[in-house]
């Protein structure tokens, strides 16, 4: 199904602006995800998309060319997994799970048909008659799932469903959850605030700050080439490098670093993997202080720049805190951002 | 069907029931205390009526003793209780809450078989001692019936310290008594508030203890009884009503807002 | 340390015989053949048997009336536990606070603004419906908090949300969602109603007739009129009735705190 939201807004009863008009086509099966941090109106557009939150006058939501906009959310046939999954304490597994079919009206042979089918789909077999109570919170979070598929949603409807698990579970279910949507194959919305969950899992990730859609793209060309810093900086971990950019060139104090193209006028931002320690590199920095991460060292570094740099070094052996090192990054690596933000 | 429609709907059986049985009455109630002759005047007869007066001040007076003494009472079994794991602990409890579902009148009688004609006290004392009728008597039945309810209210508050704060005012060096009085009676603060208003404005109001015991002592839910049923003075009964409403609810309201927590009386 | 302990322990004690001594006094003095000559005079239940035969009326109506009044507060608590648990704000608070107004007002006022009101409704003031909406007055508020304490606990917002997305309209939300898991609350409020209705008074005094007399009524009957004995075998009648409730309510209370905490 193809969900296309044209000028959508979003304001509250007490003035503020969750969400600035916002227009956006997502395609038949495709995944999306909506990446933000907390309060930059991701959420609220996924709830207005539900029917949970209600539009600005003069925007419009139609599913397949239907318009939805003043449709009441327990008619627009969608599918919803809650941050903290909402499951019915008072009903088993297998009636949270059959709860959207039995609203459809199906026969009882048929529920039970589908939910055994969901059942097997989300491998909740074992639990399939357990109480809400006795789940963990991986199955719960797969019940949740299930039950937003079951009754087939014509666009499936994710808040934050990872947030909820501790780290270590939080990856495996991360690939998991991956697996299981292109299973399903409906359209879904995604949102989350981990950059990592929305890059493994979206075809599509939308970056939000503010109320604004930023970027919205394939998770390769957002960290490749974000559009502002924001995004840089959200995506990937950009850091200012500082220092002045003259045609294809950045200065810095006496340094002068390379860049792949003439960006004049533009800032530049690095990330720390291409951050290199290299005696012979043009720019000079002090060794603040050095995390061992196991698979590399995180080094922390005063450069005349804005802020410290943060260099991911591999390597058997780093600098000492204290140390004066130089540094180098290729011309391709930095990233050259309009000056806003 | 919107959900502000069935929400709505969901209010109206509450809303009309409410309507008419409690705002009308008691809008009827205020102005029916103003119906007499003597129209609004008869709040300024109240104040003008001696044995209305000595009524009020002796109402407040048992109420404010058995308010103290339950307080006193209740404070020290409900903590004892609290921080003792014993056998016979939970039978304690249920005694001590068994009088919560008792009326008045069955508090009454509780007292005159304590220390009625036929009571136990006069039974066991060589000489002649009956008091369930007199001052003392209706003090023992409010204290009866407020024990429970400032038991449970205290002990909820209690549970709910947590353990470190005592914990930690013992590590600093503090001895056993300090403990109690710097740490765990403020934070039982508004619990106290909460139970002696509640045990104030159940005592002011309470009709059928008085009922029972309080044949010879002018307390006012007494008076506004007799008002009504045997001089048939409407009006007053009213105004008096209104009067006493006023101050046990302007009281648990002000004991709210002292506490921060939300207060009933009920009893 | 020791002697505080022991102190507490006295007093506490003191405490319970105060409660208990005379609620033995009066279990034993329904079951004695003369009071006056105490235990030796043998035990009996023919006082308890002309209780029954002179009170069992009053009995049965004070449980009719326990029932009826918890059908009304459920039928009018549950939903507007709901709507205020929706909306929570000023707005719900002052509707529950003007509710728990019988909390705070005592029932003597209650009961004269009832009767000035509705007295001289002839049919109406004779009837049991009369005593009834004084008994649901003063029980509401228990039930209108208990379900809203179990609502506000459960994350009712998104439990309805979630069956919404799932195609529940308004009424099946209220069925299949709020109902179920505000039912701890429901029997909690339900077992204080029929526990507080039983032991009414001060309200039912005034508003019933020599026709409809119930059981605490009939109490303030024997009390007044009745030899020792029978009063107290009326009592003990009484408590028969209202001490399992009593614990079955605070037994549904704190377990309807537990599950929530």
């Amino acid at each position: 199904m193809t969900l296309t939201l044209s000028k959508v807004a979003k304001t509250f009863p007490d003035g503020t602006r969750a969400l600035n008009p916002t227009s956006l086509e997502i395609a038949e099966g495709e995944i999306l995800s909506l990446l933000g941090p907390s309060g930059c109106g991701k959420t609220t557009l996924l709830r207005i998309i539900a029917g949970l939150e209600s539009a600005d006058a003069g925007g419009t939501l139609s599913f397949n060319g239907e318009d939805v906009t003043r449709l009441p959310v327990e008619r627009r046939k969608i599918g919803m997994v809650f941050q903290n999954y909402a499951l019915f304490p008072n009903m088993s597994v297998r009636g949270n799970i059959g709860y959207g079919l039995k609203m459809a009206g199906l026969p009882r042979a048929a529920i039970a048909a589908r939910v055994a089918e969901v059942v097997a789909l989300c491998r909740l077999e074992p639990y399939a008659d357990r109480a809400i109570t006795a789940l963990s919170g991986g199955q719960r979070q797969r019940v949740a799932l299930a039950r937003a598929v079951a009754p087939r949603p014509r666009v499936l409807l994710l808040d934050e469903p990872l947030s909820a698990l501790d780290a270590a579970l939080r990856t495996d279910l991360r690939d998991e959850l991956a697996e299981l949507l292109r299973a399903v194959g409906t359209t879904a919305v995604f949102v989350t605030h981990d950059q990592d969950e929305a890059m493994a899992i979206a075809d599509r990730v939308a970056v939000m700050s503010m109320g604004n859609m930023l970027q919205i793209g394939a998770p390769e060309a957002l960290y490749r080439r974000p559009a502002d810093a924001f995004v840089a900086r959200f995506v990937g971990n950009a850091m200012p490098l500082g220092g002045r950019i003259e045609g294809d060139r950045l200065l810095i104090d006496g340094a002068v670093l390379p860049l792949a193209q003439p960006a004049h006028g533009t800032t530049a931002w690095v990330r720390g993997e291409d951050i290199a320690l290299d005696d012979a590199g043009p720019l000079p920095a002090t060794v603040d202080a050095v995390t061992f991460l196991g698979t590399h060292y995180r080094i922390k570094l005063t450069t005349t720049g804005p802020a410290p740099l943060f260099s991911l070094h591999h390597g058997h052996s780093a600098p000492r805190p204290g140390d004066t090192v130089r540094l180098s990054i290729p011309p391709h690596a930095i990233l050259t951002l309009p000056a806003a933000a | 069907m919107s959900i502000r429609f069935f929400s709505l709907a969901c209010l109206l059986p509450l809303a009309s029931f409410t309507l008419a049985f409690l705002a009308l009455p008691l809008t009827r109630l205020v102005l029916g205390a103003a119906s007499g002759d003597d129209g609004w005047g008869v709040y300024w007869q109240i104040l003008q009526t001696p044995r209305y007066i000595s009524a009020l001040l002796q109402t407040i007076w048992i109420s404010a003793t058995v308010t103290v003494a339950a307080l006193a009472i209740s404070t020290t079994a409900a903590l004892f209780l609290q921080r003792n794991r014993f056998p016979g602990r939970s039978l304690l409890l249920s005694v001590l809450t068994l009088p919560l579902a008792f009326p008045g009148v069955v508090v009454g009688f509780m007292i005159i078989l304590l220390a009625g004609r036929q009571g136990l006290v006069n039974q066991l004392t060589p000489g002649h001692t009956v008091f369930a009728y007199s001052s003392f008597g209706l003090f023992l039945g409010y204290l009866y019936f407020s024990i429970p309810r400032v038991l449970l209210t205290v002990m909820a508050a209690a549970e709910k310290i947590d353990p470190a704060l005592e914990e930690a005012a013992r590590t600093l060096g503090a001895p056993a008594w300090r403990v109690t009085w710097d740490v765990l009676l403020p934070a039982l603060r508004p619990a106290l508030i909460a139970a002696g208003a509640i045990a104030f404005a159940t005592a002011m109001g309470a009709f059928g203890t008085a009922f029972t015991l309080a044949t010879d002592i002018d307390v006012l839910p007494m008076v506004i009884y007799t008002e009504f049923t045997l001089s048939a003075n409407f009006a007053m009964a009213s105004a008096l009503s209104v009067v006493l409403g006023l101050v046990t609810w302007g009281l648990l309201l002000t004991a709210r807002s002292l506490s921060g927590g939300t207060i009933a009386a009920g009893g | 340390m020791r002697i505080a302990k022991a102190l507490q322990l006295t007093l506490t004690l003191l405490a319970c015989a105060f409660l208990l001594v005379p609620t033995i006094q009066s279990v034993l003095a329904g079951v004695t053949a003369n009071y006056f000559r105490g235990l030796s005079s043998g035990l009996t239940l023919k006082w308890v048997a002309e209780v029954w035969s002179l009170y069992s009326g009053s009995i049965f109506l004070s449980i009719g009336l326990a029932l009826a009044c918890l059908v009304v507060t459920t039928l009018i608590g549950v939903p507007a536990a709901y709507a205020l648990a929706r909306r929570p704000g000023r707005g719900s608070r002052v509707i529950e606070e003007f509710v728990s107004l019988p909390l705070a007002i005592p029932g003597l006022a209650l009961a004269l603004a009832l009767l000035q009101l509705y007295g001289s409704l002839q049919g109406f003031r004779a009837h049991w419906s009369f005593i009834l909406v004084g008994h649901v007055l003063y029980t509401l508020p228990f039930m209108l908090r208990a379900v809203l304490a179990v609502l506000a606990a459960i994350d009712l917002r998104s439990l309805e949300e979630s069956a919404a997305t799932l195609g529940a309209g308004p009424w099946r939300r209220f069925i299949d969602v709020v109902v179920p898991n505000a039912l701890p609350g429901v029997l909690a409020g339900g077992l204080t109603v029929v526990t507080l209705s039983i032991g009414e008074f001060n309200l039912t005094w005034m508003l019933h007739t020599p026709f409809l007399k119930t059981l605490p009524v009939g109490l303030a009957d024997s009390y007044a009129s009745m030899r020792l004995e029978i009063a107290s075998a009326y009592t003990l009648v009484f408590f028969v009735m209202i001490v399992p409730l009593l614990m079955a309510m605070q037994w549904a209370s704190s377990r309807a705190q537990r599950m929530f905490r």
